[in-house]
């Protein structure tokens, strides 16, 4: 049986581990390559890297840590933010990474998706959406709307149409990021989750508001997630990896035990 | 010294890093020369069949491939390279492949709609037959999948482990002889696929 994943995600800023509440407020928590190397002995699933700051002060990617981190953990990763062609995503690729995260510039760029995936493959090409929610279900019938450059930016499309969109494109894989639920801890968007895990054919991510352990079984159990990013409660060690497949597992939700 | 073909099917970094950990020495290489000398060869791959064949085919692999695994080169395939290793796969409409192991690669078509493709992610590997590359790694140990195609092998002889996906038992790791191919990538699944690679390095080609 296939076991739901638990990915802990790292935002990188200035080769520095940062955690904030909307993008705002970061705080320094570690190196890059020793947080993952620690995480990849305490059993977790995938990791994945957003590079925070590539975005919005248009830097490239530190392919020096993507090296690093490859050569120290042996586990599927992902790294995301600051990709602006076919070419980066080669070098993140050839760097060692098995996916790479498109975001904004698939919004920006659809093209990029369908380039993407012939080149390297629709396995390699993650689909980061940050959707929030909204009233206006007659613009946006799923009730959110995509935004773009950490939750800067608003544009106008609907969350289900944009997904639908970017499967037909080629991504192998959605990573569902609530903004209303984003730093929270208050448990995912169940609503949210399942509406995208339940449209689309392939894997989908549920990601943030993770507070505790029952909030992994909960979005499993009832959003139909296929994978589950966890940051904040892990980074302050409030949670281990091991802590939360215990309970999965109690749950009755199939997890990888041996590593 | 471990042979990793470069047939332009994906790149063979984390391949080489596994080893480059195990303090096993690689080179990555498509010169039949280099490939006719090797020691042990490694045939990974990801993406299409299609286009697989086409540059195997385009670097005049096939006879060296043969050739090799016919005189008892412990070899390996992995993810693509498990199914290249067949007959046949359904994949771009359908395209012939190294006929290394008598089988075929076929498209994961579910009933319920609500199933997955590609089945990603990690999932067990129940051992149907003892095999030294899998000393050391228990019975339903986890690997790391990312495939939409899984091989089907004419002789059930040749299937050492299965798994199972939302019903849907397939062959998981196939071999015979000298020949050995997983559907899971061991360099990306932890300390369990480091052991199988290991192991591997240290093969004879005999089980």
């Amino acid at each position: 049986m296939l076991t739901k994943r638990i990915i802990p995600c790292l935002d990188i800023r200035d080769r520095k581990v940062t955690k904030g509440v909307r993008f705002k407020n970061n705080i320094v928590l570690g190196d890059p390559v020793e947080m993952a190397a620690r995480y990849y002995h305490e059993g977790c699933d995938e990791l994945v890297f957003y590079d925070i700051t590539a975005s919005a002060e248009k830097r490239g990617i530190d392919i020096g840590m993507v090296r690093e981190v490859a050569a120290a953990v042996h586990i599927p990763f992902a790294v995301g933010g600051g990709l602006s062609s076919l070419d980066d995503m080669s070098c993140v690729l050839m760097a060692g990474a098995e996916k790479v995260s498109l975001n904004s510039l698939a919004v920006e760029n659809p093209g990029i998706i369908r380039d993407g995936a012939r080149a390297f493959g629709c396995q390699c090409i993650v689909l980061g959406i940050d959707p929030v929610r909204t009233n206006d279900t007659l613009r946006y019938p799923s009730g959110y709307e995509i935004t773009i450059r950490g939750f800067r930016k608003r544009t106008g499309m609907d969350a289900l149409e944009w997904v639908k969109r970017a499967v037909d494109l080629g991504i192998g894989e959605i990573v569902v990021n609530s903004v209303d639920a984003d730093g929270t801890r208050a448990g995912f968007d169940l609503c949210l989750t399942r509406l995208i895990a339940t449209s689309v054919p392939v894997p989908v991510v549920a990601s943030g508001g993770a507070g505790n352990a029952q909030h992994l079984v909960t979005v499993f159990r009832e959003a139909h997630a296929d994978a589950a990013i966890v940051a904040g409660i892990l980074h302050a060690g409030e949670v281990t990896i091991a802590g939360i497949k215990d309970r999965l597992a109690a749950a009755g939700i199939p997890v990888r035990r041996v590593w | 010294m471990i042979t990793i073909i470069d047939y332009r099917a994906g790149n063979l970094t984390s391949v080489r890093l596994a080893f480059e950990y195990l303090g096993v020495p690689s080179e990555i290489t498509a010169d039949p020369e280099r490939i006719l000398a090797a020691e042990r060869i490694v045939f990974p791959g990801v993406g299409a069949a299609g286009a697989a064949m086409r540059n195997i085919t385009e670097l005049g692999l096939a006879p060296v491939l043969r050739r090799v695994v016919r005189r008892g080169t412990p070899f390996m395939g992995m993810c693509l390279g498990a199914q290249i290793v067949l007959d046949y796969s359904e994949e771009d409409d359908g395209i012939d492949c190294l006929g290394l192991v008598q089988g075929r690669a076929l498209r994961f078509r579910h009933e319920r709609p609500s199933v997955k493709v590609p089945h990603m992610g990690w999932n067990r590997l129940m051992i149907d037959r003892v095999h030294p590359v899998l000393e050391g790694i228990n019975n339903h140990s986890e690997f790391y999948f990312v495939h939409s195609y899984y091989p089907v092998p004419v002789n059930t002889a040749d299937i050492i482990g299965r798994t199972d996906y939302e019903g849907m038992d397939f062959a998981a790791m196939i071999g015979r002889d000298n020949l050995l191919a997983t559907q899971f990538h061991p360099e990306k699944s932890g300390r369990l696929g480091l052991r199988l690679l290991e192991n591997f390095s240290r093969w004879n080609g005999i089980c």
